[in-house]
C-alpha cells in the first residue's frame, strides 16, 4: 500500500438543522415541558408510559395523557466525567434512567448530583426547569437529587409556569428545531488522491483496466466491469468531444455562475469515460453534442489538488466529432 | 413460524474472507475495501461473478457521512453483466440473512455477501446518537458508550455480574492482568476503557452456497437454524439485564437442539454484553466464546456482525469446530439481534 | 416454494409537508390501512420490512430501530432495505421473498419519506470534500440522458410534455397524490419554467412526505383474506454499475434483463398485449418513454411514438401510471412501493376513480441510483 501521507484529507461537517413535525402525543408533551409539567399517556393494557409515544411497545396506539411526575426514582446510571460537546451539562454528570411517580416506564434524561459519590440506584430526583422553555426535551433541564430545596425549586417553576400559562394563548407545540453536526474527516483514497494531485500539475492522469483496456478518470481501486484495479497511470489529452449536456435555467444553491449556463459531458482524448464539467464561450443555445472543446486551467498561483483547477471547458472551433464518435457514450 | 420447524433447503457458508480491521484505513475508499475481499472469497469457494446467482451488502451512510456511498462500493463486485443484487443499510449479518431467505427459493444456488464500514471518519459515539429516536433521545446528545454503561449499571445492579467479571471478559479477549484493569480510571462508569469497542475500519465477504453447490466443498458450515428479533426501541420500557431478543431468535434458530456447541462468535461490543448474550443463549462454561477475539479487539460497524458468522463458519471450514453459534447485533444496548447456529453436519 | 400474495394495501395522503405527524405517525398512517384492508391487527404480523432512501432526509440513522415498536415490530424480526430511488421496490420484493421461501406467514412491508424534516437537494448532495462538485443540481444529472433519448430517436419535444399533463390529470382521480393541478394542460407545461434544458418545471416530480404499506401473505393467508388479493406472478431485481465506458444509461441493460427475468417468471411472451396497466417509475417525464422502451412495450426508437398516440393513457390501451405517478407524488424512499401497490391495487379492482377497467395483469417498476438499480413485480387478478 502506499504510504499515508499521500492520500488526501480534508475536515467535513454533515450539518443541518431538521425541522421535527411532533404529531398530537409527542408534541402535548413537549407542550407540558414548556410548562413546567410531565406528562404520560396510558397505554391499552392500563400502564403509564413516559415520556409518551402514539403507540405501545406492541404497536397498539395509546390513549389518554396523564399526569405524572414531577419526582421520580433512579432505576439505572451512567457517570460521565468527560461531557461531550453535544450533551446537556458541561461539567460531570450523570445519564440516568428515572421512573416517575405514578409511570410505569422509566425515562433517559441527565441528573446533575454534583459528584459519582452521589449518585445510587433508587435514588429519588426531582426536575430542574430551563428558564427560557421553547417545547423541546430540553426544557427539562435535567434532574436533581431530591431535598427540601430541590422540589422547592420545581414546585415554585411549575407553579410560574401555571400562572404564565394561564393568561397564554400560545399554540400547542407542533415542531421544533433540531440542530445536527456531525464532524468527519474525510479521505480521498490513494487513487483519487493521486488524480487530484496531476491535476495541480495540469496534468490529467486516468487508469487503465488491465483486462478491457478502458481507461477510466479518475483512476478506480475496481473496473466496474471486470473487478481488477483499474490504475495503470494514463496521461489524456486535457481536450476532448461533448457527448452530452444540460443547460441550467434555474438558480440554486451551488451553482457556479447565474444562471442560464451549460454542464457538459466530455470524453476526453485518450479517456473511455467522459467527465462532466462546465462550458464557457459560447452561448448555451448553440451547445451541441460531439462539439470540440479543450479545458481552461486556472492560474498557477490557483492550481491545486482539485477538478476545479479546470475553469470549465470552453469550444476549440474545430469542426464537430462525428456522431458515432459519441454514440456510445454519455 | 420459525426458521427450525419447517423444512428448509440446506445452505452452507462456503467462504469467508476479511480485511485485517485497521483503527483507520486512509488508503482504500469503499470500492477498494470491497473489491479485495470479495475477490478472496471466491477465490476461496472456487467460484467466479459470474457464478454467483445473489448479491447483497450491508452498509451504512452515516459512517462516512455521505449518502449512497455503497453505489460506489458496488464496483468492487464488478456488477456486468448487470446481476440481481440487494442491499440492508444494516450489518452484513442481515444481509446474510438475506441471501439466505433467497437461497430458501431454489432457484439459484449461491450468493455473495459483503459488508464494509469506515468507523474512523466520524466521531462514532456522536454518528451512533443519529440512530436515537428524534424526538426525546437525541436531542439529550447522549453517546453509544453512555448508553452502554446505563445498561452495564442495570446488570451490575442485578447482581448477576460484577466489575471484576466485565475485567475477566476484557482480559480474555484483549489482554491484561484483571487486577491491572479493574485499577484504571471509569470511561463513563461503571465502563472503563477496556470494556469498550475499539474503532476500526474493515470488510468481509462471505459466499452461501445450497445443496449440492455446497456439497462440493471440503467443510461446508451448514446453516441449522438463522432467526433475528428486536425490542423497543425506548430503553425504559426494556429489561436492560436482558437479551429477550437474542432468547426469542436463539429459541427459533436451534441453538438448544444442535447439541453440543464447540464455538460461540458473539458480536458483543461491550464487556458486559457478552455476559447477557451468553446468559440469553444458555451457553455453558465449556463453549468457546470468541476465540477471534470478537468485537472488543475490532468492531468495523456494520461488518463487525458479519464477521462474527465467517469466524465461526471458518472454524467449521477448517475442522477445529463441529457446531457453532454465531451472533450479531444492531442499536443501541442489544436492541436487535440475530443468531445462527452453523454445523458441519447438515440437517438430517 | 410458496406464492405470494398481497392482501391489504394502505397509503399516505402525501403532501409537501406532513407536519401534523411524527415520523412514526406517518408510516404508522400507511401500515394501519394496509393493515385495516387486510383486517389484521398488529400481532398478526410475523415480520416487518422497512425501506427508505438516505438517511440524511430525515437525520435519523437506520431507522427501523426508531421505528420497531411504532411498527409493532417487538420480538420480531425487522429489516430496512436501502437500494436508492428503487428502494420501495426491492422493500417488497425482499418481503415477499420470506412468504415465498416459507419462513414467514404474514409480513408487513413499509417505505417511507419524510422530506420536510430536510431539504432533499441538501439530503441527496451535501458538498463533501474531494467529490465532485454538483453544479448542475438534481436535475442535472439527469437531462443529459434525456437530450441522448431525443437526439438519438428524433422524438417532438412535446412528448416529455404530454407525459407531465397525463399523470397529472391521473393524479386527479387519486385522493392520495400530492400534486393535483386542476386545469392541467400543454400550455401550463411549456410555460413552466426550463430548469435543466430540456426539462421544465412541470415535468419533474415534487418532493414530497408520504409512505406505503402492504401485507403479503401465503397461499392460506390469501384464502382467509376478507377481500381478493392479488397474486405475485414474478419478481426480479437488477443491479449495474453507475458508470462505466461505454454504459449505455438511456436504455440500461439492467432494465432490460430485470424486465425479461420477470415476464419470463410470469409467463408473458408480448408485455404490450399481456399487461394491461403498468406502474412505472417517471420522475422526469421523458423517461415514460424511454422505459416504455426498455421494458419491451414499445421498440427502441418508438416509445415516443406509443406515448404520443394516447395509449398510456386512462382509457387507452395500456395505461401508463394511472394514480398519477412519481411526477404527482414523490416521498423518495416509498414512490416504488407506490408503484408495486398501485399496481397490486389495479388487480385488485380497488383503485377507484382511476382503476383500469378489467385489469387483470399488472407491472410494478421501479428504478433508482444513476438508472442503474431495477426493481419489478408483475401481480394479477388471477391464482398463478
Amino acid at each position: 500500500m502506499d504510504r499515508d501521507e499521500e492520500v488526501l484529507e480534508a475536515p467535513y461537517r454533515l450539518e443541518y438543522t431538521y425541522q421535527r413535525s411532533t404529531g398530537p402525543v409527542i408534541g402535548r408533551f413537549l407542550g407540558a415541558l414548556r410548562d413546567a409539567r410531565l406528562e404520560g399517556v396510558r397505554t391499552a393494557s392500563g400502564s403509564v408510559m413516559v415520556p409518551p409515544l402514539e403507540y405501545d411497545a406492541d404497536g397498539a396506539a395509546t390513549g389518554e395523557p396523564t399526569v405524572v411526575g414531577p419526582g421520580g426514582v433512579v432505576t439505572t446510571w451512567a457517570w460521565v466525567t468527560e461531557p461531550r460537546r453535544e450533551h446537556p451539562l458541561p461539567h460531570p454528570f450523570a445519564w440516568a434512567l428515572v421512573r416517575l411517580d405514578g409511570a410505569d416506564s422509566a425515562m433517559l434524561h441527565a441528573v446533575d448530583a454534583g459528584s459519582i459519590d452521589a449518585m445510587r440506584t433508587g435514588m429519588r430526583v426531582v426536575p430542574r426547569w430551563q428558564d427560557e422553555r421553547t417545547g423541546s426535551i430540553r426544557d427539562l433541564a435535567c434532574f436533581v437529587p431530591e431535598s427540601a430545596a430541590a422540589a422547592a425549586a420545581a414546585a415554585a417553576a411549575a407553579a410560574a409556569a401555571s400562572a404564565a400559562a394561564a393568561g397564554d394563548d400560545r399554540p400547542p407545540v407542533t415542531m421544533f428545531p433540531s440542530p445536527v453536526a456531525l464532524d468527519y474527516t474525510v479521505t480521498a483514497g490513494r487513487h483519487l488522491s493521486a488524480y487530484l494531485r496531476a491535476l495541480a500539475e495540469r496534468r490529467i492522469v486516468g487508469g487503465r483496466c488491465p483486462v478491457c483496456t478502458k481507461v477510466y478518470l479518475p483512476p478506480r481501486g475496481a473496473c466496474p466491469t471486470c473487478g481488477v484495479p483499474a490504475d495503470a497511470p494514463v496521461e489524456v489529452a486535457d481536450h476532448g468531444v461533448v457527448t452530452t449536456f444540460c443547460i441550467i435555467r434555474i438558480p440554486f444553491d451551488a451553482a457556479p455562475f447565474p444562471p442560464p449556463y451549460a454542464s457538459v459531458a466530455v470524453l476526453l482524448e485518450g479517456a473511455d469515460m467522459p467527465i462532466f464539467h462546465l462550458l464557457r464561450g459560447i452561448p448555451p443555445e448553440e451547445v451541441r453534442m460531439g462539439m470540440r472543446v479543450r479545458a481552461v486551467w486556472v492560474a498557477d498561483d490557483q492550481l491545486g489538488p482539485t477538478l476545479a483547477s479546470i475553469r470549465w471547458f470552453e469550444p476549440t472551433g474545430e469542426p464537430d466529432a462525428p456522431h458515432d464518435q459519441i454514440a456510445r457514450h454519455l | 413460524m420459525s426458521a427450525s420447524r419447517a423444512r428448509r433447503r440446506d445452505v452452507a457458508i462456503v467462504s469467508f474472507a476479511q480485511l485485517p480491521p485497521v483503527r483507520r484505513d486512509t488508503a482504500r475508499d469503499e470500492t477498494e475495501l470491497v473489491q479485495p475481499v470479495v475477490t478472496a472469497a471466491l477465490r476461496q469457494a472456487g467460484l467466479t461473478r459470474q457464478d454467483i446467482g445473489f448479491t447483497v451488502s450491508g452498509s451504512c451512510d452515516y459512517l462516512i457521512g455521505r449518502p449512497f456511498s455503497f453505489v460506489t462500493a458496488l464496483d468492487g463486485v464488478a456488477p456486468w453483466p448487470p446481476i440481481a443484487e440487494s442491499h440492508v443499510e444494516m450489518d452484513g449479518a442481515w444481509a446474510l440473512y438475506e441471501a439466505w431467505v433467497r437461497l430458501q427459493q431454489g432457484d439459484v444456488d449461491t450468493a455473495l455477501i459483503y459488508a464494509y464500514g469506515k468507523s474512523s471518519l466520524g466521531d462514532l459515539p456522536a454518528v451512533l446518537t443519529m440512530q436515537l429516536d428524534p424526538y426525546y433521545l437525541a436531542p439529550l446528545g447522549i453517546d453509544a458508550v453512555s448508553l452502554a454503561a446505563l445498561q452495564a449499571r442495570a446488570l451490575l445492579d442485578s447482581g448477576r455480574a460484577t466489575e471484576r467479571d466485565l475485567a475477566v471478559v476484557a482480559a480474555a479477549r484483549r489482554g491484561g492482568a484483571v487486577a491491572e484493569l479493574l485499577a484504571t480510571p471509569y470511561l463513563v462508569a461503571p465502563l472503563r476503557r477496556h470494556d469498550c469497542p475499539p474503532i476500526s475500519d474493515g470488510a468481509c465477504a462471505v459466499v452461501l452456497a445450497a445443496g449440492d453447490a455446497a456439497r462440493r466443498h471440503a467443510r461446508p458450515a451448514w446453516i441449522r437454524g438463522i432467526d433475528h428479533r428486536v425490542e423497543p426501541h425506548q430503553l425504559g420500557s426494556r429489561d436492560l439485564t436482558r437479551s429477550t431478543s437474542t432468547a426469542i431468535a436463539a429459541e427459533h434458530a436451534g441453538v438448544a437442539t444442535i447439541g453440543p456447541i464447540d464455538v460461540a462468535e458473539l458480536h458483543a461490543p461491550f464487556s458486559h454484553q457478552e455476559l447477557i448474550l451468553r446468559d440469553a443463549l444458555g451457553l455453558g462454561a465449556e463453549v468457546a466464546v470468541n476465540p477471534s477475539g470478537g468485537a472488543l479487539v475490532a468492531n468495523p460497524m456494520m461488518v463487525a456482525g458479519l464477521t462474527r458468522l465467517g469466524e465461526a463458519a471458518a472454524r467449521i471450514h477448517d475442522g477445529r469446530a463441529r457446531n457453532a453459534v454465531a451472533h450479531a447485533t444492531s442499536g443501541p444496548c442489544l436492541q436487535q439481534n440475530l443468531v445462527c447456529v452453523l454445523s458441519s453436519e447438515v440437517a438430517s | 416454494m410458496n406464492r405470494c400474495a398481497i392482501i391489504g394495501i394502505g397509503q399516505t395522503h402525501h403532501k409537501a409537508k406532513r407536519q401534523d405527524v411524527s415520523i412514526a405517525g406517518l408510516v404508522r398512517e400507511a401500515a394501519a390501512r394496509a393493515l385495516a384492508d387486510a383486517e389484521l391487527d398488529w400481532k398478526d404480523i410475523d415480520a416487518v420490512v422497512l425501506g427508505k432512501a438516505p438517511d440524511m432526509f430525515e437525520g435519523v440513522m437506520m431507522p427501523e430501530l426508531y421505528l420497531a415498536d411504532a411498527l409493532g415490530a417487538a420480538g420480531k424480526p425487522i429489516m430496512r432495505v436501502h437500494t436508492a430511488g428503487s428502494v420501495g421496490g426491492s422493500t417488497a420484493i425482499v418481503a415477499a421473498q420470506t412468504v415465498i421461501s416459507g419462513v414467514h406467514r404474514r409480513v408487513l412491508t413499509v417505505a417511507f419519506e419524510k422530506q420536510s424534516e430536510s431539504d432533499a437537494m441538501w439530503a441527496l448532495s451535501p458538498r463533501i470534500p474531494f467529490q465532485p462538485q454538483l453544479t448542475a443540481g438534481a436535475g442535472g444529472y439527469f437531462a443529459p440522458l434525456v437530450r441522448a433519448y431525443i437526439h438519438r430517436t428524433g422524438a417532438p419535444d412535446d412528448v416529455g410534455m404530454m407525459v407531465a399533463v397525463k399523470d397529472r390529470q391521473h393524479a386527479l382521480k387519486n385522493p392520495y397524490a400530492h400534486l393535483r393541478i386542476k386545469g392541467i394542460d400543454l400550455a401550463m407545461v411549456r410555460d413552466s419554467p426550463m430548469l435543466w434544458d430540456p426539462i421544465r418545471y412541470l415535468e419533474t416530480c415534487p418532493s414530497s412526505d408520504g409512505a406505503c404499506a402492504m401485507v403479503l401473505t401465503d397461499e392460506d393467508g390469501a384464502r382467509a383474506a376478507p377481500r381478493p388479493p392479488a397474486w405475485v406472478h414474478g419478481l426480479a431485481t437488477r443491479s449495474e454499475p453507475v458508470v462505466f465506458a461505454g454504459r449505455n444509461q438511456v436504455d440500461p441493460q439492467a432494465g432490460r434483463d430485470c424486465a425479461r427475468d420477470v415476464y419470463a417468471q410470469a409467463r408473458i411472451a408480448d408485455p404490450r398485449r399481456d399487461i394491461d396497466v403498468a406502474e412505472i417509475y417517471v420522475p422526469f417525464s421523458w423517461f415514460e418513454p424511454m422505459w416504455l422502451e426498455n421494458l419491451g412495450f414499445a421498440a427502441s426508437g418508438d416509445g415516443w411514438r406509443m406515448t404520443a398516440s394516447g395509449v398510456t393513457a386512462l382509457g387507452g390501451a395500456l395505461p401508463i401510471n394511472p394514480s398519477g405517478g412519481v411526477l404527482s407524488s414523490n416521498p423518495i424512499g416509498a414512490s416504488g412501493m407506490l408503484r408495486f401497490a398501485e399496481a397490486a391495487m389495479q388487480v385488485r379492482d380497488q383503485a377507484g376513480e382511476h382503476q383500469v377497467d378489467g385489469a387483470r395483469r399488472a407491472l410494478g417498476h421501479a428504478y433508482g441510483g444513476g438508472s442503474q438499480f431495477f426493481a419489478m413485480w408483475i401481480v394479477g387478478r388471477d391464482r398463478p
